[in-house]
C-alpha cells in the first residue's frame, strides 16, 4: 500500500497486522486467567486459572516478538518517515506520563495514610472520638510499626542498602546517557560498553532489592500484610522493581540490536524510548527513596 | 473559525488509487483503518447500550411497585452495578472513541490515526474485557454487586469472588482507554494538515484533545485503585482497613480522583459535537470559538480539584468540604459560557430542524437542567439531604442520558450519511427523537421528586409513599428503552445501504474537511494532506 | 415548536414542586422542611438555589426558544454573521460568578453550624452493621440494637403492605427534645450511612473511624429515615427510626431501660443453671434466627451460594458443636459473619445454635443450653 512511494509529503499508513488482535487475545487470557488464579490461590483450590494465565503470557510473548519484529523490519527497510518517528516519540512520552500517574495513585495512598489516616486513628483533626473510643492506646507514628489491631513490624532504614541502591540507579542513568552520547557521536564501542555497564547496574539493583526483601521478611517481620507501612512499602518498591525489570529487559533487547548493528544517529527511536523509560524509573526511585525510606 | 480550501485533487486521488481494501472478516480483525475501527467501536457501543439498557429495564421492572417481585436483592445489586459499569465503560466511552476514530483524522486532514495498529489493539481489548466482566454472572455469588463505584470494604472483604475478574477486566479496559487516548493526542499534535493550526481545529477535535489528557491522567489512577482493592481482598494489605492503619475513605478519594474527571470525559466530546451541529443548522458561525476552547480547558482543569463533592457525607473536616464546594460551584462558570455561546449561535441564525439539530437542542436544554441539579448537589449542607438519593440519580441521568447519549445520537444522525453513503430514514429518525425526548423526561424528571422526598438509591424495594412516582418512572423507562429500537432500525437500514445516496455535503450549513470528501467517505482519505488557508 | 412545549412543561412541573408540596401532604415532591433549625436552614438554601437556577433557566431557555421561534429559515430570515463579542462574554463569565458567590455565603455559614458538634448535652454511639443499627448511650448504661420490623411476608407479597412499610424497627432510638444530641457514627463492617431527613443529618458510618453529627429537635414525634449507603444485599432493609420525647419522658424512659437491662442481665445469670426443653429452644431459636440470621443465611438455611454459606446439611451446623458455637459467638474475622457475643443473650445464642443444628433436616438432636455458651465464653477468656 504505502510502500509504493516515499514522498515525504505523504503519510505512512502501516499495513494490516494480526498482532493487535493477538495482543488483545493475550490480554484477555491473562486477565481471565489471573482473575481465576487469584481466586483459586486464595482458596487453595485446584482450577484452570493458571492455564489461562500461562497461555496468555505465552501469547503475549509471541505477540511482542512478532509485533516488534515487524516493526524493526519495517523500520530498517526505511519505510518510516520523520512524522512517524515523531508520533512514536510523543506516544512514548504520553505512555510514560500515564505511568507517572499510576505511581501517583500509590504515592497518594502513602501520603494519605501518613498525613491523614494514621493521625486520625490516633484522634487528630475531627476524629477525637475515633482515637478515644475505637483505638484507645493506639499511637500515631510513622513508620507505623504497630497497627491499630496490634500487628507489629520494624521499619526499613534508609542507610545502607537503600542508599547504595540509590547511588547505583543514579549512576546507571548517567552511564546510559554516556551510551546515548556514544550513539549520537557514532562511537559504537563507547555505546556498547556504557550500555552493558548500565544493564549490569540495573541487574545489581534488582539483586540488591531482592536481598532487601528477604531481609525485610526474615529479619524485620516487615511483610506485605503487616499494615499500611508494609503495604505502601512493598507496593511502591514492588511496582518500581517490576518497572526496573521491564526496563532491564528492554535494555537487553537494545543491546542485542546494538550488537546486530542497528540504530544510527537518525534512527534510534527504540533506543531513545528505552532510555527515557530508564530515566523515568530512576526518577520514581528518587521519590521513593525520599518518601518511603528517608522521611 | 477558518475557511477551508482543499485541493479537490487529494480527495479525487484517494478515490482513484487507494480505495482497494481487504475484504471479509480479515478486514475487521486485522485492520489499521481508522474508519473500520471507528465503525467497530460504534457497533460495540450500541450493543453494550442495549445490554446495559436491558439491565436498567430489569431495575425498573423490580421498582415498578413496592415489594420484591422479580429478582433477589443481591441480584438487583448486580444489575445496578453492571448497568453502571457497562453504560459508562461499554456504551458511552467507546461511542466517543468510535466518533473520534472516524472524525478526528477527517477533520484535521490526516489519512489515519497516528498509531493505527495500536488503535486496533485498543478496540479489540474491549470485547474481551466485557466478556470477562459478564462471565462473572456465572460464578457462584454472581457478578459484582457493590455499585459502579465499588466502595471498599464492600468490594474487598465483603465481596464475592467476581471481584478478581472485575479488577482484571478493569485493568485491560484501562489499558485500552489509555492507548486510545495516546493515539488521539498524538494524532492531533502530529497529523494536522498544513495550515490547520490549533485555533483552527474544529471544536470536536479540541474537546477530544482535552478529553484525552483527562483519560491519560486518570485511567492509571483507576488501575492503581483497583489493584489496591485486589490486594486488600486477596493479599492481606490494609489500604482500606482501619485495623491495619488504612482508611475506607482513602478508597473514595482515589476512586473519585479518577471518577470525577471520568464524568467530564463523558461530556466534553458531547460539547464538541453540539458545537459542530448547532452552527451547521443555524447557518451561522459558532459564537465565541476561542472562549469555547478556554472553557473546555477550564472545565478539565477544575475537574481535578472537585472530586470530594461525592464525599461530603464521609466526615471530611469542614475546611475540606468548603474547598471542594467552592471548586465545584466554579465549574458552572465555564460551562455557562458554553451554554450561552450555543444560545448566541442560534440567535439571529436561520435555523432548520433536522434530526441532528433536534437532538442538539434537546441536549442544550436537558444537559443544562442536569447541570442545575449538579449545582444544587454542590451545596454541601443541602447535599447532606440529596446524597445517595434518587435526586443524584436524576442529576446524572440528565447529564449522561439526555446529555452524553443524546449528543451521541445527534452525532450519529449528523455523520451517518458520511459514514454509510446513504441518507437515513428521516421519518424514523424524527419519530425516534420525539419518542426519546418525551419518554426520557417521563423516565428521569420524576426521579427528582422521589429523591427529594427521601428515596435512597440502590434499593430494590421502597416505602409506600414513593410508589406512584416509581410506577411513572418505570413506564417512562420502558418507553424510552423501546424507543431506542427505532434507532437500531435506522442504523441497520443504513448499514445495509438502504436509502437515497447521500451527497458529499448533505447539510447546507455544515463546515469542515469531512464534507469535502464523497459520501460514503473513501476507505483512505487525505493520503496527501489538504492545505488549509 | 414542540421543543418549546416540552420546555414549558418542564418549567411548569418544576414550579409545581414547591406549590404541591405544601398543598398536598400525601404525595411529597419537595425536600422535607424537617423539624430542626438546621433542617429549616437547609430547606431554605435548597429553595434559594432552586429558584436561582429556575430564573437562569427561564432566561437562557427563553432566549433560546425565542430564536428557535423567530430565527428560523422557514421565516425567510438571513443569518447574521457575528461570532464574537468580548464584552458580552466577559459579562456572562462574571455574572454567574457573582451569583455563585451569593449562594456560597449562606451555604458556608450553614455548613459550619452543622459541623460544629461541640457542647452537646448527650452523646449516642451509632454503629451500623449488616443490616441493623446499634445504639449506645455514652452517658447511660443503655445499649441495644434496632432491626427492621417489617415482616418478610409483606416484602414478598404474602401479606398486604402496611403503613410505614420498610420504615419501622423493633426498637427505635429515643432522644430528648430541646437538647443538643451528638451522634458518634461508626460501623462494624461495611460503610453505612445514618440518615434522618427531618433532622437534615446524614453521615457515613465508616468502619474503624467515628464521624460526628448533631441535632436539636424541638417537636416530640417519630422520625423515620434509612441507611443511605449501599451496604450489601439488604441495604434497602435498614431503616432508622428516632423518637423524640420531652426531656422528662426521656429521663423516665432511659431509667426504665437501664432497669430493664439490669434485670435482664440478672435474669440471664439466674437462668444459666436452668435447662430449656427442645421445644422452647427451637421456638426461641427460630425467632432469633429469623430476626438476626435469615437475612444472610436465608429462612430455609440455604444461604446464597458464593456469598453466604448455607447451613442446611453442611458445615459446622451438622459437625463439631464447639466450632459451631465459636463461629456464632466470635464471628468469622474478616467476613460478614459478625460476633454475636454482645448482641444476643446466652439463652438466645443457645437457642439459635440448637435451632440450626435441628432445623431444615439437620436433625442432629443436639441441644445447646445457655450454660454451654457460658462455659464456652469463660473458657475463651
Ligand atoms: C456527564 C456527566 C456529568 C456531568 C457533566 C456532571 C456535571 C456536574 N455535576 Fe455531576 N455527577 C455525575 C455525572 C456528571 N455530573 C455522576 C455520574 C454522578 C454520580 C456518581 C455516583 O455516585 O454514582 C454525579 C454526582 C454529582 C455530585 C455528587 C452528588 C452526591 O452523590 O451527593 C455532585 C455534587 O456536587 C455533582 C455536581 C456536578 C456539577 C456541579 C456539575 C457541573 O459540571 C454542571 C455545570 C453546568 C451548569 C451549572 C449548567 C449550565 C450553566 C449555566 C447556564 C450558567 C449559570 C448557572 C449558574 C450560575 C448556576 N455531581
Ligand atoms: C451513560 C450512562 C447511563 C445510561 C445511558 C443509563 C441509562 C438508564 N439508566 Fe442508569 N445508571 C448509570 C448510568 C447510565 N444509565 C449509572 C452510572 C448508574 C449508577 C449505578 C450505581 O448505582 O452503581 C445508574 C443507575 C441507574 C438507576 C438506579 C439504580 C439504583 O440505584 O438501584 C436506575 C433506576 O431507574 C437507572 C435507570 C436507567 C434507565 C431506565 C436508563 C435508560 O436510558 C436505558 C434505556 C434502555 C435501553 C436502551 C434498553 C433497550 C432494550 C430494549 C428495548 C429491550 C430489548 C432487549 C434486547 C434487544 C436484548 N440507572
Ligand atoms: C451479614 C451476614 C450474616 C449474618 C446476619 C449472619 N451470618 Fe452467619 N455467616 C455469614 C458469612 C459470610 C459466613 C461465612 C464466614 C466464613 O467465610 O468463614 C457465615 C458463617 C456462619 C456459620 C458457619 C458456617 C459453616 O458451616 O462454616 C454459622 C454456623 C453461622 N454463620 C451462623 C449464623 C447465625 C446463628 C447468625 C445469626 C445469629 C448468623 N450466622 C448471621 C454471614 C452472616
Ligand atoms: Cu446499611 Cu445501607
Ligand atoms: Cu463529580
Amino acid at each position: 500500500m504505502s510502500t509504493e512511494n516515499h514522498n515525504p509529503q505523504k503519510y505512512y499508513v502501516p499495513d494490516q497486522s494480526i498482532w493487535p488482535l493477538v495482543g488483545a487475545i493475550a490480554l484477555g487470557l491473562i486477565a481471565f486467567g489471573a482473575g481465576h488464579y487469584t481466586i483459586e490461590w486464595s482458596k487453595q483450590e485446584a482450577g484452570f486459572g493458571h492455564y489461562f494465565l500461562g497461555a496468555g503470557l505465552l501469547v503475549m510473548v509471541v505477540m511482542l516478538v512478532g509485533w516488534f519484529g515487524d516493526q524493526i523490519r519495517e523500520s530498517r527497510a526505511g519505510l518510516y518517515n520523520e512524522q512517524l518517528g515523531r508520533s512514536y516519540k510523543q506516544g512514548m512520552s504520553w505512555f510514560i506520563f500515564s505511568e507517572v500517574m499510576f505511581f501517583m495513585a500509590f504515592f497518594g495512598a502513602l501520603f494519605y495514610a501518613r498525613m491523614i489516616a494514621v493521625p486520625w486513628l490516633g484522634g487528630a483533626s475531627n476524629n477525637e472520638m475515633t482515637g478515644q473510643i475505637l483505638w484507645p492506646g493506639f499511637e500515631a507514628i510513622w513508620p507505623l510499626t504497630t497497627t491499630p489491631d496490634g500487628t507489629t513490624t520494624q521499619a526499613m532504614g534508609w542507610f545502607g542498602l537503600p542508599l547504595i541502591n540509590t547511588v547505583i540507579l543514579v549512576i546507571s542513568s548517567v552511564t546510559l546517557h554516556f551510551a546515548h552520547v556514544g550513539l549520537e557521536e557514532g562511537k559504537r564501542q563507547k555505546l556498547k560498553v556504557w550500555l552493558l555497564i548500565t544493564i549490569a547496574l540495573g541487574l545489581i539493583f534488582l539483586g540488591l532489592q531482592g536481598y532487601e526483601y528477604v531481609h525485610a521478611y526474615r529479619d524485620l517481620g516487615l511483610t506485605l500484610d503487616s499494615g499500611i507501612y508494609g503495604n505502601t512499602f512493598f507496593m511502591l518498591t514492588g511496582f518500581h522493581g517490576l518497572h526496573v525489570t521491564l526496563g532491564a529487559i528492554m535494555m537487553i533487547v537494545m543491546a542485542g540490536r546494538v550488537f546486530a548493528g542497528h540504530f544510527t544517529k537518525n534512527d534510534q527511536f527504540a533506543f531513545q524510548a528505552t532510555a527515557w523509560y530508564w530515566h523515568f524509573v530512576d526518577v520514581v526511585w528518587l521519590c521513593l527513596f525520599v518518601f518511603v525510606y528517608v522521611l | 473559525m477558518s475557511t477551508i480550501v482543499t485541493d479537490t485533487h487529494s480527495a479525487h486521488d484517494a478515490h482513484d488509487h487507494h480505495d482497494h481494501h481487504p475484504k471479509g472478516i480479515k478486514r475487521w480483525l486485522f485492520t489499521t483503518n481508522h474508519k473500520d475501527i471507528g465503525t467497530m467501536y460504534l457497533w460495540f457501543s450500541l450493543i453494550m447500550f442495549f445490554v446495559g439498557g436491558s439491565m436498567a429495564l430489569m431495575i425498573r421492572a423490580e421498582l415498578f411497585q413496592p415489594g420484591m417481585q422479580i429478582v433477589d436483592p443481591h441480584f438487583f445489586n448486580q444489575m445496578t452495578t453492571m448497568h453502571g459499569v457497562i453504560m459508562v465503560f461499554g456504551a458511552v466511552m467507546p461511542a466517543f472513541v468510535g466518533l473520534a476514530n472516524w472524525m478526528i483524522p477527517m477533520m484535521i486532514g490526516a489519512p489515519d490515526m497516528a498509531l493505527p495498529r495500536m488503535n486496533n489493539w485498543s478496540f479489540w481489548i474491549l470485547p474481551f474485557a466485557f466478556l470477562i466482566m459478564l462471565s462473572s454472572f456465572f460464578m457462584p455469588g454472581g457478578a459484582p454487586a457493590f455499585g459502579w463505584t465499588f466502595y471498599a470494604p464492600l468490594s474487598t472483604t465483603y465481596s464475592t469472588d467476581s471481584t478478581a475478574l472485575f479488577v482484571f477486566s478493569m485493568h485491560i479496559m484501562g489499558m485500552s482507554s489509555i492507548m486510545g487516548a495516546i493515539n488521539v493526542i498524538v494524532t492531533i499534535m502530529n497529523m494536522r494538515a498544513p495550515g490547520m493550526s490549533y485555533m483552527k481545529m474544529p471544536l470536536f477535535v479540541w474537546t477530544w484533545f482535552i478529553t484525552a489528557f483527562l483519560l491519560i491522567a486518570v485511567m492509571p489512577v483507576l488501575a492503581g485503585v483497583v489493584t489496591m482493592v485486589l490486594t486488600d481482598k486477596y493479599f492481606g494489605t490494609a489500604f482500606f482497613d482501619a485495623a491495619g492503619g488504612g482508611d475506607p475513605v482513602l478508597f473514595q478519594h482515589l476512586f473519585w480522583f479518577f471518577g470525577h474527571p471520568e464524568v467530564y470525559i463523558m461530556i466534553l466530546p458531547s460539547f464538541g459535537i453540539v458545537s459542530a451541529i448547532i452552527p451547521a443548522f443555524a447557518r451561522k458561525p459558532l459564537f465565541g470559538y476561542a472562549s469555547m476552547v478556554y472553557a473546555t480547558a477550564a472545565i478539565a482543569g477544575l475537574s481535578f480539584l472537585v472530586w470530594a463533592h461525592h464525599m461530603f457525607t464521609t466526615g471530611m473536616p469542614t475546611f475540606a468540604s468548603l474547598f471542594f464546594m467552592y471548586m465545584t460551584m466554579l465549574i458552572a462558570v465555564p460551562t455557562g459560557v458554553k451554554v450561552f455561546n450555543w444560545v448566541s449561535t442560534m440567535w439571529r441564525g436561520a435555523m432548520t430542524f433536522e434530526t441532528p439539530m433536534l437532538f442538539s437542542l434537546a441536549f442544550v436544554v436537558l444537559f443544562t437542567i442536569g447541570g442545575f441539579s449538579g449545582i444544587m448537589l454542590a451545596i454541601t449542607p443541602v447535599d447532606y439531604q440529596y446524597h445517595d438519593t434518587y435526586f443524584v440519580v436524576a442529576h446524572f441521568h440528565y447529564v449522561l442520558v439526555s446529555g452524553a447519549v443524546f449528543s451521541i445520537m445527534a452525532a450519529a444522525y449528523y455523520w451517518l450519511p458520511k459514514w454509510s453513503g446513504v441518507m437515513y430514514d428521516t421519518f424514523l429518525s424524527k419519530l425516534h427523537f420525539w419518542c426519546s425526548l418525551i419518554s426520557v423526561n417521563i423516565l428521569f424528571f420524576p426521579m427528582h421528586f422521589v429523591g427529594l422526598a427521601g428515596m435512597p438509591r440502590r434499593i430494590p424495594d421502597y416505602a409506600l409513599q414513593f410508589a406512584d412516582i416509581n410506577a411513572i418512572v418505570s413506564v417512562g423507562g420502558f418507553l424510552f428503552g423501546f424507543s431506542q429500537l427505532i434507532f437500531l432500525a435506522v442504523c441497520i437500514k443504513c448499514a445495509l445501504k438502504k436509502g437515497e445516496p447521500a451527497p458529499a455535503k448533505p447539510w447546507e450549513g455544515a463546515e469542515g474537511l469531512e464534507w469535502t470528501v464523497p459520501s460514503p467517505a473513501p476507505y483512505h482519505t487525505f493520503d496527501v494532506p489538504p492545505v488549509i488557508k | 415548536m414542540n421543543v418549546r412545549l416540552t420546555r414549558l412543561l418542564l418549567a411548569l412541573s418544576a414550579l409545581s414542586v414547591s406549590a404541591t408540596a405544601s398543598a398536598e401532604q400525601s404525595l411529597q415532591l419537595n425536600l422535607t422542611r424537617g423539624v430542626t433549625n438546621i433542617s429549616n436552614k437547609v430547606y431554605d438554601l435548597h429553595m434559594l438555589v432552586f429558584y436561582i437556577c429556575l430564573a437562569i433557566g427561564v432566561i437562557v431557555f427563553g432566549a433560546m426558544f425565542w430564536s428557535i421561534l423567530r430565527h428560523r429559515k422557514s421565516r425567510g430570515v438571513k443569518p447574521a454573521t457575528f461570532h464574537d463579542n468580548v464584552k458580552v462574554e466577559i459579562a456572562w463569565t462574571i455574572i454567574p460568578f457573582l451569583i455563585l458567590f451569593a449562594m456560597a455565603v449562606p451555604a458556608t455559614i450553614t455548613l459550619i453550624k452543622m459541623d460544629d458538634t461541640s457542647d452537646s448535652d448527650i452523646s449516642v454511639l451509632v454503629t451500623g452493621s449488616q443490616w441493623r443499627w446499634h445504639y449506645s448511650y455514652l452517658e447511660y448504661d443503655v445499649e441495644y440494637q434496632s432491626i427492621m420490623a417489617t415482616p418478610r411476608e409483606q416484602i414478598y407479597g404474602r401479606l398486604p403492605q402496611t403503613e410505614n412499610y420498610l420504615l419501622e424497627v423493633d426498637r427505635p432510638l429515643v432522644i430528648p427534645t430541646g437538647k443538643k444530641v451528638r451522634f458518634l457514627i461508626t460501623s462494624d463492617d461495611v460503610i453505612h450511612s445514618w440518615w434522618v431527613p427531618e433532622f437534615a443529618v446524614k453521615k457515613d458510618a465508616n468502619p474503624g473511624y467515628i464521624n460526628e453529627a448533631w441535632t436539636r429537635v424541638d417537636e416530640p414525634g417519630i422520625y423515620r429515615g434509612q441507611c443511605a449507603e449501599l451496604c450489601g444485599r439488604d441495604h434497602a432493609f435498614m431503616p432508622v427510626v428516632v423518637i423524640a420525647k420531652e426531656p422528662a419522658d426521656f429521663e423516665a424512659w432511659i431509667r426504665g431501660e437501664e432497669e430493664r437491662l439490669r434485670t435482664a442481665r440478672e435474669e440471664e445469670q439466674r437462668l444459666l443453671s436452668m435447662q430449656m426443653s427442645m421445644d422452647e429452644l427451637m421456638e426461641l431459636g427460630q425467632q432469633t434466627y429469623m430476626a438476626q440470621c435469615a437475612a444472610c443465611h436465608q429462612p430455609n438455611g440455604q444461604g446464597i451460594p458464593g456469598v453466604f454459606p448455607g447451613l442446611a446439611g453442611v458445615g459446622v451446623s451438622v459437625g463439631d458443636q464447639q466450632a459451631h458455637i465459636d463461629v456464632v459467638v466470635n464471628g468469622a474475622r474478616g467476613t460478614a459473619m459478625q460476633a454475636y457475643r454482645n448482641t444476643l443473650s446466652m439463652r438466645e445464642l443457645a437457642a439459635v445454635i440448637t435451632y440450626e443444628r435441628n432445623a431444615w433436616g439437620n436433625n442432629t438432636g443436639d441441644m445447646v443450653q445457655a450454660a454451654d455458651i457460658h462455659h464456652f465464653i469463660q473458657g475463651n477468656q
